[in-house]
């Protein structure tokens, strides 16, 4: 009988460091301590707790990248690549995208972009779990299509006059701030600026709380703006430039989301080695019948390739190479198929039990199934491959 | 405040390694890491040390090898510098022996406290913290579930059987902490990072004027006479439901004095 396994044979990475692995067995401490626990009633719940922000805040999580002086660590890509693989496994992907959506996704530009006093206020405590952050770009006629939106904001003296609409913000229904997306010039790609905007601003409105397929532990709001005022000195960076930092940090997001789907994959090919190896057919293990050890293989590969390819976008991001966005395009558009393709093997592979929601193969099913949608759809990745290719 | 928090560093409990069969006990030849019951002593260090205002948590351990990575870990999570006596004479060491060579190292570091785990999480003999005091001469309290500190004194919660005894010792004293009673830290990437830059003084047993003889294989005064594989499991007891099942939960938990 073929040995049992339950933990996946990581292969060291090139990219890594001592340092690295360290951090990595933080992480996954967190993970068993303050996040498997509670996936189940977090999942039913539509969002994790909010005490959860703190305490990744405590342990450095929610500012890996940005400047020690706001709190953060100083680090690279890599380190949030280690983050996301890890957090993924907490059987809760809602839970892993409520955290770097708020790291990743909502200080990316202000870290880059803000003024001093924008990062003073908003993103130093948001490192520290204080603040809920969330980007809001998405509204219902402006998806990939990032230079249709229509959300208005008006200059009136020394302020913006902001009214429209958002749809699917992650952390949106209780964010305390939103790195908004807003018209303030002409229809078209030039017209776009980005503002901080305070979310108890008179006006603003959360409406539903959106009932989705998968990553059910991250809220997912739509928003309402009703002529909310907030000071011009909320504008990040240049006016008019909105539309090229929002295009310029795609990149993190859609590393994280390659770096969840490497850590899916290991999680999941664990929960079916150690399955195939205990589930007895015909007169012995699962584990055993070649027509699974070779599907095991084909996992093992796409996943090692979706790690490299992350991996080395993740580090061409962090030298700001200009091949970076076509390696995180191909890291992305590489990561969510190999990871369905998983998810769908694991689960046939555990038969019945796979089914069950008592067991987490369905919760993942059903999480990875945006993965080839959210920050870019894989119809965009191939465009965008495309474009750098001819 | 100076805090000193003796810690050991283990093989992974979560990927063991083997026992020899020569010298029936662990084979340590792998990649230690700190043992989790330290980590709640560590904590108590650094939340004493925070509300005193003012020193550091001095770490304290011994290997065969010159292994640190579990200091590492408690480092990153804020120790200020770490104690390792390193020697291949330590080798086969057994409780006393382990308390004797603690003691010399902790006599070297101006203490206010010292703190420990109440037992090792692959040794559980349960029996240093207190042989470090006797060597020391100084006050013990053991199973503390929260230490406090009053000048010169610490107020020690002493977990018992039915609930807590409320005792005071002198300063310095040797505390022993409960595992569970605070939340260790999680540490940070730039706690990593920093705790590469942090001293780690490194002794052998000349250092510290111990005779190798004393330690080690040569010095045990214990000894492992048979090792045995755990009993596997045994299948539980099915209850069928014909009327009379809670009578029969209720004499099985009677049977095990639960009630």
């Amino acid at each position: 009988m073929p040995q049992l396994q339950t933990t996946y044979p990581r292969p060291p990475s090139s990219f890594l460091s001592d340092d690295h692995d360290d951090f990595r067995r933080t992480v996954a401490s967190f993970v068993e301590r303050e996040i498997r626990p509670n996936a189940d009633a977090w999942e039913q719940d539509g969002q994790c707790s909010r005490e959860l922000y703190a305490k990744a805040g405590a342990a450095g999580f929610l500012g890996l990248r940005y400047d020690p002086e706001l709190g953060g660590s100083g680090l690279d890509f890599m380190a949030t690549c280690v983050l996301a693989e890890e957090l993924a496994k907490g059987d809760s992907i809602g839970t892993a995208v409520a955290l770097m959506a708020q790291s990743e996704f909502a200080l990316a530009i202000l870290a880059d972009e803000a003024s001093d006093e924008l990062k003073a206020a908003w993103m130093a405590p948001a490192i520290a779990g204080e603040l809920i952050g969330a980007i809001g770009v998405s509204e219902p006629d402006a998806g990939s299509d990032v230079a249709a939106i229509t959300t208005r904001a008006r200059r009136d003296g020394g302020d913006y006059v902001i009214s429209g609409q958002k749809t699917f913000i992650s952390n949106g229904t209780r964010a305390d701030f939103i790195t908004l997306a807003v018209r303030t010039g002409e229809a078209g790609p030039r017209g776009i600026s980005l503002v901080v905007f305070p979310t108890d601003t008179p006006g603003f409105e959360v409406g539903r709380r959106l009932d989705k397929l998968g990553a059910r532990a991250s809220d997912t709001g739509e928003l309402f703006f009703d002529e909310c005022r907030i000071p011009a000195t909320n504008l990040v960076g240049e006016e008019g430039h909105g539309l090229r930092y929002i295009l310029s940090h795609f990149g993190g997001e859609r590393l994280v989301i390659a770096a969840f789907a490497v850590g899916i994959m290991e999680r999941l090919i664990e929960l079916g080695l150690d399955y195939a190896g205990s589930r007895e057919v015909f007169g012995g293990p699962i584990l055993g019948l070649q027509t699974w050890r070779h599907r095991f293989a084909e996992m093992a590969t796409r996943l090692e390739a979706t790690r490299l390819l992350a991996h080395h976008a993740a580090r061409l991001l962090s030298d700001h190479e200009p091949p970076g966005d076509m390696a995180v395009s191909m890291a992305k558009l590489h990561a969510a198929d190999a990871v369905q393709f998983v998810a769908a093997e694991v689960l046939q592979l555990h038969g019945g039990f796979g089914q069950m929601e008592e067991s987490p193969i369905p919760r993942y099913y059903r999480d990875v199934a945006g993965f080839s949608i959210g920050a870019g759809t894989s119809e965009i990745m191939r465009e965008l491959i495309a474009r750098a290719l001819i | 405040m100076n805090v000193v928090v003796c810690v050991k560093q283990i093989p992974d409990p979560a990927d063991p390694g083997q026992m020899d069969p020569e010298t029936r006990t662990l084979k340590r030849d792998v990649k230690l890491i700190l043992d989790e019951s330290d980590s709640y002593g560590v904590e108590m260090g650094l939340q004493l040390v925070d509300a005193a205002g003012e020193g550091e948590v001095v770490l304290v351990s011994m290997v065969p090898n010159n292994e640190v990575s579990g200091l590492r870990t408690a480092l990153a999570m804020g120790a200020g510098s770490a104690v390792l006596v390193s020697d291949e004479a330590l080798a086969g060491s057994d409780a006393l022996s382990t308390a004797k060579v603690l003691a010399a190292a902790i006599r070297r570091c101006e203490a206010d406290l010292i703190i420990t785990a109440t037992e090792s999480s692959d040794g559980y003999t349960g029996t240093v913290p207190v042989q470090i005091a006797e060597l020391l001469d100084l006050p013990s309290a053991t199973f503390a579930k929260s230490i406090e500190i009053d000048g010169d004194v610490a107020k020690v919660q002493r977990q018992t059987e039915d609930g807590y005894d409320e005792i005071e010792c002198s300063l310095p004293c040797v505390v022993s902490v409960t595992a569970g009673v605070v939340e260790p830290r999680y540490p940070s990437f730039k706690g990593i990072m920093a705790a590469k830059n942090k001293p780690v003084d490194e002794l052998d047993l000349a250092a510290l004027g111990i005779d190798p003889a004393t330690v080690g294989w040569a010095g045990a005064r214990q000894e492992i006479v048979d090792i045995a594989e755990a009993p596997a499991g045994e299948a539980g007891e099915i209850i069928h439901d014909e009327g009379d099942a809670h009578e029969r939960i209720l004499a099985f938990l009677d049977d095990l004095k639960i009630l």
